[in-house]
C-alpha cells in the first residue's frame, strides 16, 4: 500500500509543470527545485538552460585545484615543513634585520675584540669587535638576495634556451645544447671563479657568476620537458586555433612544464647561496665590510684556533639555510609528483 | 548545388620515413558547398587526419610534405599562403575538433580562459567582452557558465569535447574539420555531442568536414561522403547515392561487415586481409590483394575516378570510363 502511494508520488513529481504539486508531497522548495533543474538539464541536453533555474543548486562535488593537491601533499610532508619554517625563519630575518640586530653590521668595538659568546654579545665579536650575532643577521639579506636573483636570472635564460630549443628541435637545437654541454664540461665553482674573477669582485657580479654558472642545468631540464610536451594534442590544438609559436611556449607548453623547474629552482637557491659564499671566502665574492656569510667564515679561518664563534656561527648559517632549502625542494619534489613517492 | 567553400584538387601528402616514402594522401579531391557536411571514411592508417591537417597546413613537416594539389578556400589557394596569413585563418575560418577531448585541452587554463584565448586571437575584442563571449559560448554548448571557472580536469569527457566544440565555434568559422569526434565517447554521449553538433552546424551555417570510421554517423548528418583507402578516395558521392547503391567492391565489404540487427547472424563477415604496410601498397589498384571481385587489370593499372552516376565517383576497373563517359 505504501509503495502504491510512493510510486505515485514519484510519478506526480516528474509533472515539472505542476510546481504546487511537487511541493505539495515533499514540502520542501530546495528539494523541488532542485529536482526540477535536474529534470531539465537531462531531458535537453546541449540546449541553453533557461536562466531561473538555480544551477549551483546541482553543483557537482567540488575538486580541487592541482595547486591545492600540491599544498596538501606538501604540508602532510614533515621535513618538508621544517624546511618551510626554516626559509621562512630566514626570510623574515632577511627582511626585518633593522630590529632584530641588535648592532649594526659595522659597528666597531675595538675594545671587545674576538669576545666569547656573552649576555650582549650572543655569538661574541669578531677580530674588529663587531657583533657576530648582528652580522649573521646581515648576512642573511646578502645570501638571499645573492640565491634567489641569481637562480632567477639562470631560470629566466635556461628557461629561454631550453625551450627555444626543445621547440624547434633540429640545427637550433644541436647548437644551444652543444654550447650547453661546453658550460656543463667545466665544473660549476670553476666557472663562477673564472667569470667572477673577469668582472671582479662584487654583489653583483657574483649574482651573474652563479648565474651564468647555472645556466645549462635549467635549459636541460625545460628541454627535455618541452619535448615531451610538444607533441601534445592540446599544443597541435592550440596551433589549429591560429595561435604563433611564442603564444605556445608561454601561454601552452612552459606552465605545463613548472614542476620540474619549481624543484630545480628551489634546490639551486641552496646551490647558488653555497657558491656565492664560496667565491667570498676565496676574495672573490663580496667585500667587506659587508657582512657575508662566506666572506666572515674566510676571515675567521685565521683566528679558528683562538675564537671558534667567529666560524662556527656563520658555518652554521649557511648550513641550516641550506638544509632547509634542501629539505623543501624534496618536499616539493615529491608533492609535485606523486609517482615518484614511494 | 551550393556554392563551393572548399574545393580539394589532386591532394597528396608523403611522409618521408627512415623506412620509405609514406603516401598519406594520393589525388585526393572533393569540395564543400556552404553550410554542406561532407565525411570522410576509412580505417585507421587510410589518410583521414592527415587530409584535415593538410588543409589546415598543420602537416607536420618533416617528415610530412605536401607534394601536389590545390586547396581553394573562397576562391584563393590556401597553398600558396603565408604562414602569417594561415595563422588569421586557423580557428577564425577554419577550425578544428580533436579526436581526443582528454588531451587537446590545455591542463593548466581554465575553460573559459581558452575559449576566450581564440576570440582574443581573431578578433579586436577587451579581454572583457572576450570572457563574456567565452561564457556565453560555454552555455551555448550546454554547460552552465559558471563552470567556465574550472579546469579541463574537473569535467567529465564529454563536457570536454563540448568545450573544444566551444572553443571551434567561437569565431563563427565557415568551415569545421571535426576529427573523429566522437570516438573517445562512449554512445550515450556520442549522441549528445552528433546532436549538438549538428544543431549548432545549423545555427552558425557552417560547413563541416566529418571524419569518421562510424557510417551511422555518416548517415546521420552528413550530405556527402568519400570512402578512403591507403590515402585514396575509392568512392565519392552524395550519402543517399552511397548508402543505397555502393559501388566500389571495399564499400560494399564496409556495408557487409556491419552486422544485421533483426537477422540471427553467426558470424561477421569482415573484408580479408588487412591493410597493406603504407610504405609498400601494391601496385595498381591498392585494394586488389582483399578485393573479392579482382581482375588482371587490377594488379597492375591503377584505376581512374569514374563518374557512374551524377555526383557519384568511383575508382575501380569494374566500372571502366570508357562506358560512362558522356
Amino acid at each position: 500500500m505504501s509503495s502504491k502511494t510512493d510510486n505515485k508520488k514519484d510519478k506526480d513529481l516528474m509533472e515539472r509543470e505542476d510546481k504546487l504539486k511537487a511541493k505539495e508531497l515533499t514540502g520542501d522548495d530546495a528539494v523541488v527545485k532542485n529536482y526540477q533543474s535536474q529534470t531539465e538539464i537531462h531531458a535537453h541536453p546541449g540546449e541553453v538552460q533557461p536562466k531561473d533555474i538555480d544551477v549551483k543548486a546541482i553543483e557537482p562535488p567540488k575538486r580541487k585545484s592541482q595547486w591545492a593537491e600540491v599544498w596538501k601533499r606538501l604540508i602532510k610532508n614533515k621535513a618538508a615543513i621544517v624546511g618551510m619554517i626554516v626559509i621562512l625563519i630566514l626570510l623574515l630575518t632577511a627582511i626585518f634585520a633593522d630590529f632584530i640586530a641588535p648592532y649594526h653590521y659595522s659597528t666597531q668595538d675595538l675594545q671587545n675584540v674576538r669576545m666569547a659568546p656573552n649576555a650582549d654579545n650572543w655569538f661574541g665579536t669578531d677580530n674588529f669587535g663587531r657583533d657576530i650575532f648582528s652580522r649573521v643577521v646581515y648576512g642573511s639579506r646578502i645570501s638571499i638576495q645573492v640565491g634567489f636573483i641569481a637562480v632567477f636570472v639562470a631560470m629566466i635564460v635556461g628557461g629561454a634556451l631550453g625551450s627555444i630549443s626543445g621547440y624547434y628541435s633540429g640545427r637550433i637545437d644541436n647548437v644551444i645544447m652543444r654550447l650547453m654541454d661546453i658550460l656543463l664540461a667545466i665544473p660549476g665553482i670553476l666557472l663562477a671563479i673564472a667569470i667572477a674573477a673577469a668582472l671582479g669582485p662584487g654583489l653583483v657580479n657574483v649574482m651573474i657568476a652563479v648565474g651564468i654558472a647555472s645556466i645549462p642545468r635549467y635549459a636541460r631540464i625545460v628541454r627535455a620537458s618541452v619535448l615531451s610536451l610538444r607533441d601534445q594534442e592540446f599544443v597541435e590544438a592550440a596551433r589549429a586555433v591560429g595561435a604563433n609559436d611564442f603564444r605556445i611556449i608561454t601561454k601552452y607548453i612552459l606552465p605545463n612544464c613548472m614542476a620540474p623547474i619549481i624543484v630545480q629552482g628551489t634546490l639551486g637557491v641552496a646551490e647558488a647561496i653555497l657558491a656565492a659564499a664560496g667565491l667570498s671566502f676565496i676574495g672573490l665574492g663580496i667585500q667587506p665590510p659587508i657582512p657575508e656569510w662566506g666572506a666572515m667564515l674566510s676571515t675567521a679561518r685565521t683566528y679558528i684556533r683562538d675564537a671558534w664563534w667567529m666560524s662556527i656561527f656563520p658555518g652554521l648559517a649557511i648550513m641550516i639555510t641550506i638544509f632547509g632549502l634542501n629539505l623543501l625542494g624534496d618536499g616539493l619534489r615529491d608533492a609535485l609528483d606523486p609517482r615518484l613517492k614511494g | 548545388m551550393a556554392k563551393d567553400l572548399l574545393k580539394v584538387k589532386d591532394l597528396s601528402i608523403q611522409y618521408n620515413t627512415d623506412e620509405g616514402v609514406v603516401k598519406a594522401v594520393d589525388n585526393m579531391t572533393f569540395e564543400i558547398g556552404v553550410g554542406e557536411t561532407i565525411g570522410i571514411v576509412g580505417e585507421t592508417g587510410a589518410g583521414k587526419t592527415t587530409t584535415a591537417l593538410g588543409i589546415m597546413q598543420l602537416v607536420p613537416n618533416p617528415p610530412g610534405k605536401i607534394v601536389q594539389g590545390e586547396i581553394i578556400f573562397k576562391g584563393e589557394d590556401l597553398l600558396k599562403k603565408k604562414e602569417e596569413e594561415m595563422r588569421k585563418i586557423r580557428g577564425n575560418k577554419i577550425s578544428m575538433i580533436f579526436q581526443d577531448p582528454m588531451t587537446s585541452l590545455n591542463p593548466v587554463m581554465t575553460t573559459e580562459d581558452q575559449i576566450a584565448e581564440v576570440i582574443l586571437l581573431h578578433q579586436e575584442v577587451s579581454q572583457k567582452e572576450a570572457m563574456e563571449k567565452a561564457r556565453d559560448m560555454i552555455e551555448t554548448v550546454g554547460i552552465p557558465r559558471e563552470r567556465g571557472k574550472e579546469y579541463p580536469h574537473q569535467f567529465s569527457g564529454g563536457m570536454r569535447q563540448r568545450i573544444v566544440i566551444a572553443i571551434a565555434l567561437a569565431c563563427n568559422p565557415e568551415l569545421l574539420i571535426a576529427d573523429e569526434p566522437t570516438t573517445a565517447l562512449d554512445v550515450t554521449i556520442q549522441a549528445q555531442v552528433l546532436k549538438l553538433m549538428k544543431r549548432l552546424k545549423d545555427e552558425f551555417e557552417t560547413s563541416m568536414i566529418m571524419i569518421t570510421h562510424d557510417l551511422g554517423v555518416v548517415a546521420n548528418i552528413c550530405d556527402k561522403v568519400a570512402i578512403m583507402y591507403t590515402g585514396y578516395v575509392v568512392e565519392y558521392a552524395k550519402v543517399r547515392d552511397l548508402y543505397e547503391n555502393p559501388l566500389h567492391p571495399y564499400t560494399q565489404g564496409l556495408f557487409g561487415s556491419i552486422p544485421n540487427v533483426e537477422e540471427d547472424e553467426k558470424r561477421l563477415n569482415p573484408i580479408k586481409g588487412l591493410m597493406p604496410d603504407p610504405t609498400e601498397i601494391p601496385p595498381g589498384c591498392p585494394f586488389n590483394p582483399r578485393c573479392p571481385k579482382v581482375m588482371d587489370i587490377c594488379k597492375s593499372v591503377v584505376p581512374q575516378r569514374v563518374e557512374v552516376e551524377e555526383g557519384h565517383f568511383v575508382n575501380c576497373h569494374l566500372y571502366p570510363a570508357e562506358e560512362y563517359k558522356k
